[in-house]
């Protein structure tokens, strides 16, 4: 189910477009935001109100990365491994939160507050190397300021 | 003049304190042709990657269209490298919406898409905000400053796809489908969104209309290189003192903007190679950039590209076989999986490399390697594959030796290991 107000919503952005089916992306992003990852219900759920096959809405999930088909944590923390970051130490800032939330990359803490992965450039790149946790980015990291941004999430 | 050093321009009173959407009144009391015609003689060049010229794209609008026509302003800001886009939509919004309706006006479009990647959340909410206020006061919406001009400006998030900055996989996932390129032609003029007449264009290059309308396309034009005009924000990583974007006319020396610009290299080393516009673009050798400018011609010379200008730089220390692993990666990982060469052939040559990285790789690899980048280029859909292949093609002829190094590495591993056995 999305709330009410996610609901009255989408009927606005479904004028905004020639298709409901151009609301898939942002009924799904309600979705998450409400659930925290997209499940089989959630894609069906979608599909049913904006009338698109039920296929069509788990494409479009499967296809971009920032759809969690899966729970993940409270915090999802990540880290950008490409080139600028990687120039800048992004290595070292991996192992860091590797070592403090005690998981791998790509895994979830047993407590379930924190998701560590691994991200493709994030548009950071003048303050690498950069994490982002939700909408947040952290920039300009060093062991030291990682450290403290996990101490505060706490 | 895309980014003046004035706190508060987010701002919509600040914005119009500045003589702000004075230029979209002045615009909407000329005749829609004669501002394509503007854009078309300033020059502008896209600032998405391609350095196609704008007016150009515009004037392949139909005129009349018993179709909507819509424009998208590409904000999906993902090639590795490039953080430009960002600095617009959270310094001076108001230029890049007075920048859109000018567009829209221009070409007749009743509609504006702003894409911009899921990641950007924070940034969106600033735009949002700028769109809200400049509807607020009638710059957006029915009857503009009473011109009879009516459009809308919606803003539009992606969900994580590199290949969604790709003007016609925009349009797919503006569709609501996956970001999937489509077959050109038709192109998107003839035949964009929902089947209407569509122009993509991206969020620096919509920003720097207005700034042509205010001096007009003479002033514009002689801004920087005459080929390749105009201010261009220039995005330098890496190994740099001050890393960031700067904003400069086309044309100026890479050697100067490393220098002047971020402040030299890290540590006062030697510069071994950089990538000028972003993570698709051929590499060069640090001392071939001597001489060489920020504008398309120049960097075209060279033998790269000016792309997003996001300038990563490298220095004497660095491992470039770890570099274009990882920029091989990025590919291999946004590849859409559509065109064959290109799902295959990028995780081909992750593998390949990986080999080199790991002092693995066998004798005639490098030709193994550079015979599938080849057989990538121009063999797909959209340009992904060639913004795979050429990375890989121009690493291996700049630092050939590079790659050699690790041949020989495993070779000595393995003759050593024969030895002992």
């Amino acid at each position: 189910m999305l709330s009410p107000q996610n609901l009255e919503s989408i009927e606005v952005l479904k004028t905004r477009y020639q298709s409901p089916q151009s609301v898939v992306l942002e009924a799904l992003w309600m979705w998450q935001d409400e659930h925290g990852w997209i499940s089989e219900d959630g894609m069906k759920y979608v599909a049913n109100l904006l009338q698109v096959p039920y296929h069509h809405v788990y494409g479009v999930v499967t296809f971009y990365t920032m759809f969690n088909t899966r729970p993940v944590g409270k915090y999802k923390v990540e880290i950008c491994t490409n080139i600028s970051c990687m120039l800048r130490g992004s290595r070292k800032i991996i192992g860091c939160l590797e070592r403090k939330l005690n998981i791998r990359l790509g895994e979830t803490s047993p407590d379930n507050r924190f998701t560590l992965m691994e991200a493709e450039c994030l548009g950071s790149c003048g303050t690498a190397p950069m994490m982002q946790i939700g909408d947040e980015y952290y920039e300009n990291l060093d062991v030291l300021r990682v450290e403290k941004i996990l101490g505060e999430l706490k | 003049m895309l980014l003046p050093k004035i706190p508060g321009l987010e701002q919509i009173d600040q914005y119009e304190s500045r003589g702000g959407y004075g230029i979209l009144r002045k615009a909407l009391s000329m005749n829609p042709g004669e501002i394509v015609d503007v854009v078309k003689k300033s020059n502008l060049r896209g600032r998405g990657g391609a350095c196609f010229p704008t007016g150009l794209k515009w004037s392949f609008m139909p005129k009349n269209s018993a179709k909507p026509k819509y424009l998208c302003v590409n904000g999906d800001e993902s090639e590795p490298g490039t953080f430009k886009d960002r600095q617009i939509f959270e310094s001076n919004p108001h230029l890049l919406i007075e920048g859109t309706i000018i567009a829209c006006y221009a070409m007749g479009c009743a509609t504006a898409y702003v894409y911009i990647r899921g990641e950007y959340n924070k940034w969106i909410k600033m735009l949002q905000k700028a769109v809200d206020d400049a509807y607020g006061r009638g710059y957006i919406g029915e009857n503009i400053l009473g011109s009879g001009f009516s459009t809308n400006v919606y803003l539009h998030r992606g969900a994580g796809a590199y290949i969604c900055g790709e003007e016609s996989a925009l349009m797919n996932s503006l569709e609501g489908e996956r970001g999937y390129p489509r077959v050109k032609p038709p192109f998107p003029a003839q035949f964009g969104l929902w089947g209407c007449p569509t122009t993509i264009n991206n969020v620096e290059t919509i920003a720097n209309v207005p700034l042509i309308m205010q001096l007009g396309w003479e002033a514009y034009s002689k801004i920087g290189s005459p080929k390749h005009p105009g201010p261009i924000l220039v995005g330098v990583s890496g190994h740099v003192n001050k890393p960031g974007v700067y904003e400069m006319a086309t044309g100026e020396l890479l050697t100067d903007i490393i220098e002047k610009y971020a402040g030299g290299v890290v540590g006062n080393k030697k510069i071994k190679a950089i990538i000028p516009g972003g993570s698709s673009t051929m590499i060069l050798r640090g001392e071939a950039i001597e001489g060489v400018r920020m504008d398309a011609d120049s960097l075209k010379a060279a033998g790269s590209a000016v792309g997003t200008a996001g300038m990563i730089v490298m220095d004497e220390d660095t491992d470039l076989i770890e570099v274009i692993t990882r920029i091989t990666k990025f590919y291999y990982h946004e590849s859409c999986g559509q065109c064959t060469p290109c799902r295959e052939g990028t995780g081909w040559m992750f593998k390949l490399l990986k080999r080199f990285e790991n002092s693995e790789a066998r004798e005639g690899d490098i030709e193994l390697l550079l015979d599938i980048a080849n057989n990538i280029e121009g063999n797909t859909i959209c340009a992904l594959g060639d913004a795979a292949a050429w990375p890989v093609q121009s690493m291996i002829q700049r630092f050939r030796d590079e790659f050699e190094k690790r041949v020989m590495n495993s070779a000595a591993t393995v003759g050593s290991m024969e030895a002992v056995a």
